[in-house]
């Protein structure tokens, strides 16, 4: 991997903000330069179990649309108009060739829209595998386990098909273990953000996240170390700032201009942006069986969003729960336009922090959103509101 | 729900009486269905609140639960021109413009007291919501929130990519059959919880044989209109028939009803009567009517002389019946989640990867065309129409059109920019239509 780890933390941050923003997909581009022969798999959003694709010596890359960085001229004609903007642009991706370089290409059920996914996926790019990964939807099923363990051993056999060989139980360990540093890195990351948000910013953790989107764990693990090692000696004050938890862009992402609007009037301790990343909250074991470990860890060993169903984690006490422990004194709710998941979840959220008298902002995005000046004065009367009470 | 004993009249016998009988009895039956939830309101007995994609009817009238059915009832909203009421206290309670507009009228019911302009609606005991259209999810958590109700998630895991099949016996098909199966078995334990009454097998065998014969005869029926000209319209009378098939679905009532439908349909086949003066076009439908503006939006295609002979409402909101299943009462339980896993799996099927399987309906109902309906409330079946649409006319050459609008909302009805288009297609439609004939006398 080409990825030049600089020490100053700048650095770190300007490089990796190329590479996760850039519709190109450069780091990919090269990984395949560098691995004649090899494969890369690309998945939506929200939750992909990657140590799969990884254990087969692939790639993984989750598509989670293009923002305002590409028109989805050829995609329109494809969708309706009343879908998503990530759909449109995931899709748009596909038709403008630019991940031409993925062998497979797999959705979720997280929702209608993504289901649908595969479908037009598979009738228009063809020599792609193009599937569903049958995420189960009665988390609270007692066979959902092994239902999900058998459904990773079908998509395991269809990456072994693709790559020519055969994924040990070795791979998948070794996988695992690589998948469970990141996520301990990110909960690192998490960490600065949530108790001293003035050392790390939403926008600069959120980049460093979303690049581990486009590049092996192994690297995106170095490049975490470095970045972390590296955040105690930034020269920033603590100020005097309202905190809040930014809940809502699960799926499609806010752009980054949105969230620093709002990171200049607040603090954001907690988030449930790139959650598919951050779904799995503790290690998943190392031994036994790998599959059964990952399909576990899915219900057992998950956070929540509104794209699952589990009597287990209601959702509005899953929010308080973050609010809490975050010590966020506000909450932003932002549901993505057109995302019935989220909007209808949006209220709930509303209706439980009315409840329970905490201060809430609603606001309606769209990743390809450009102008935010409506957005910034939404904010700021927010933020005043609260300090001035 | 008590049997009703008002169809256990001598079928009739004059013509006149024959031709209409299902659509006459079908309002009748449905009438008396919300009744009877007008009467569980008041009661307070114990109902299941669920949905007309997998309704788990066979195991829930084991337990004599009343069944409602969200989406019919905003769609009956509609119908009555009332929808938008129910639509903008939603709304006016925090649900966005974007939210599948079943939901937020069911939601401005709940609001205003359960009041249906059919009747009141009692509250639910319990729901089953299936993964056939991830929003029944999202909508069951609403209910949960509001009456703290036993919610149950009855999923069927669908087709993974063009071209993946399973069949029965494959080492594929037993894994979900298993878990479908399991849930079952989750399902009537719950069902007992609700209840307080103990399971009997012997009710869910009669229930299930009720849906062989009903199944048997709707998959008759709708073969029926492969007849030129077609007995019945899809998008008209199939409203009726649905609701019936949903609401009577595991009845003796119900089996009945589809047995007289058949008698009507085959006596309307040997007389060689449609259901307009001359059948010009034949459509396929994709996608639900716009039930707001229902009778224009069925004029604008009568109008032009076109009947919907099929539709794939039919075949996903019609539980997979279509497909004429037939239960093995003897293994009860494996059997329903067996035909739950390949009716509900072909359900979803041809709501995501219908091309292939749309093409052959096209021929073997002699459409001359497909009528995408892309409704903005519905991304379950909305969201690949326009991807379904582009592949069918340039790989299969189909004639199709492609208009939007809603199945509640009123707001989003545009009569001139439907009729524009609906016009600019039947010209071209004529015109292939005429030029294949000179085709084949030259
Ligand atoms: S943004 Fe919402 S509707 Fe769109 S794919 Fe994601 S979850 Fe589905
Ligand atoms: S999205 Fe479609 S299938 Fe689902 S509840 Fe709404 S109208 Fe019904």
């Amino acid at each position: 991997m080409a990825v030049q780890v600089r020490p100053a933390f700048e650095a770190i941050l300007e490089q990796c903000s190329e590479l996760a923003e850039d519709v190109t997909y450069p780091s990919v581009k090269r990984w395949r330069e560098d691995h004649p022969g090899g494969h890369a798999v690309g998945h939506f959003q929200v939750y992909f179990p990657e140590e799969l694709i990884h254990a087969a010596g692939m790639l993984p890359v989750t598509l989670m649309g293009a923002g305002s960085r590409l028109e989805a001229k050829q995609a329109d004609s494809h969708i309706g108009s009343f879908i998503c903007s990530i759909c449109r642009t995931s899709l748009e991706l596909g038709f403008s060739g630019r991940v031409g370089f993925l062998d497979a290409f797999y959705t979720t059920p997280i929702c209608d829209v993504a289901r649908n996914l595969a479908g037009i996926w598979g009738r228009n790019f063809k020599g792609m595998t193009a599937e569903i990964l049958y995420l189960p939807q009665n988390a609270n099923a007692k066979q959902a386990v092994p239902y999900l363990r058998d459904e990773y051993a079908r998509v395991l056999a269809e990456l072994e098909r693709i790559s020519g060989r055969p994924i040990e139980e070795a791979d998948l360990r070794r996988s695992i273990g690589v998948y469970n540093e990141n996520r301990r890195l990110l909960r690192e990351l998490y960490r600065y953000k949530r108790e001293t948000p003035w050392l790390l910013s939403t926008t600069e953790a959120y980049v460093l996240a979303k690049v581990g989107t486009v590049m092996p764990r192994e690297v995106h693990n170095e490049i975490l170390r470095s970045a972390l090692a590296e955040i105690p000696n930034r020269e920033a004050r603590r100020q005097d700032r309202v905190r809040v938890v930014f809940e809502g862009g699960f799926c499609e992402q806010p752009p980054l201009d949105m969230l620093q609007l709002i990171e200049e009037a607040c603090y954001i301790v907690d988030d449930d942006l790139l959650i598919g990343m951050r779904w799995i909250t503790d290690d998943v074991p190392e031994t036994g069986d790998p599959l059964y470990a990952l399909a576990e860890s899915y219900f057992e060993r998950s956070t929540y969003s509104c794209v699952q169903h589990d009597d287990r984690k209601p959702k509005e006490e899953m929010l308080l729960r973050r609010v809490e422990e975050s010590g966020a004194q506000a909450v932003i709710l932002a549901a993505a336009k057109m995302c019935e998941p989220g909007l209808d979840e949006q209220v709930a959220y509303q209706k439980t922090l009315e409840a329970k008298q905490i201060p809430f902002l609603l606001l309606d995005f769209e990743e390809k959103m450009t102008a935010f000046e409506r957005m910034r004065m939404e904010v700021e009367t927010f933020v005043e509101s609260i300090l001035f009470d | 729900m008590p049997e009703m004993s008002v169809t256990q009249a001598p079928a009739p016998q004059k013509e006149g009486e024959l031709v209409g009988r299902g659509r006459r009895d079908g309002n009748r039956l449905f009438k008396e269905w919300y009744a009877e939830l007008d009467a569980a309101a008041e009661s307070g007995d114990p109902s299941a609140y669920v949905f007309v994609m997998g309704s788990a009817a066979e195991v829930l009238k084991a337990f004599d639960l009343n069944l409602v059915f969200p989406e019919i009832n905003s769609l009956q909203m509609a119908v009555r021109k009332v929808s938008l009421e129910y639509l903008n206290k939603a709304e006016d309670y925090g649900y966005s413009t974007d939210v599948c507009g079943y939901v937020k009228a069911d939601v401005g019911m709940h609001l205003d007291g359960r009041k249906h302009p059919n009747g009141r609606i009692p509250k639910p005991s319990i729901v089953v919501a299936t993964n056939m259209c991830n929003t029944y999810v999202k909508w069951v958590e609403i209910w949960q929130r509001m009456y703290g109700c036993k919610v149950f998630v009855l999923d069927i895991p669908g087709q993974r990519g063009i071209g993946w099949s399973t069949e029965p016996g494959s080492e594929q098909f037993e894994n979900d059959r298993r878990y479908v199966q399991s849930q079952l078995e989750e399902l009537i334990e719950a069902c007992v919880a609700v209840t307080g009454k103990p399971f009997k097998i012997e009710r869910l065998q009669e229930n299930l044989a009720h849906v062989n014969r009903m199944a048997a005869d709707w998959s008759a029926v709708l073969k029926l209109n492969q007849n030129i000209p077609a007995p019945f319209n899809a998008m008209a009378d199939g409203l009726t028939y649905m609701g019936v098939l949903s609401a009577y679905r595991g009845t003796e009532t119900g089996a009945r009803y589809m047995a007289e439908l058949r008698e009507e349909m085959e006596h309307k086949v040997r007389l060689g009567l449609g259901t307009i003066a001359e059948e010009r076009f034949r459509l396929h439908g994709v996608g639900p009517a716009c039930y707001s503006y229902f009778r224009r939006f069925l004029e604008l295609f009568q109008d032009w002389g076109a009947v919907y002979v099929n539709s794939e409402y039919l075949a996903y909101a019609g539980g997979g019946l279509d497909l004429g299943i037939q239960f093995d009462v003897e293994r009860p339980l494996e059997s329903l989640a067996e035909q739950l896993l390949i009716t509900g799996r072909r359900s979803m099927s041809n709501m995501f990867f219908s091309q292939d399987q749309l093409a052959d309906t096209v021929r073997d109902w002699k459409s001359d065309g497909i009528v995408y309906h892309s409704v903005k409330s519905c991304r379950t079946v909305s969201t690949g129409m326009a991807d379904s649409r582009e592949y069918l006319t340039r790989i299969k050459d189909v004639p199709a059109l492609f208009v939007e609008s809603d199945l509640v909302d009123p707001r989003l009805w545009s009569e001139a920019q439907f009729k524009n288009r609906i016009d600019a297609f039947f010209e071209a439609l004529g015109a292939r239509k005429a030029a294949a004939l000179v085709a084949a006398k030259g």
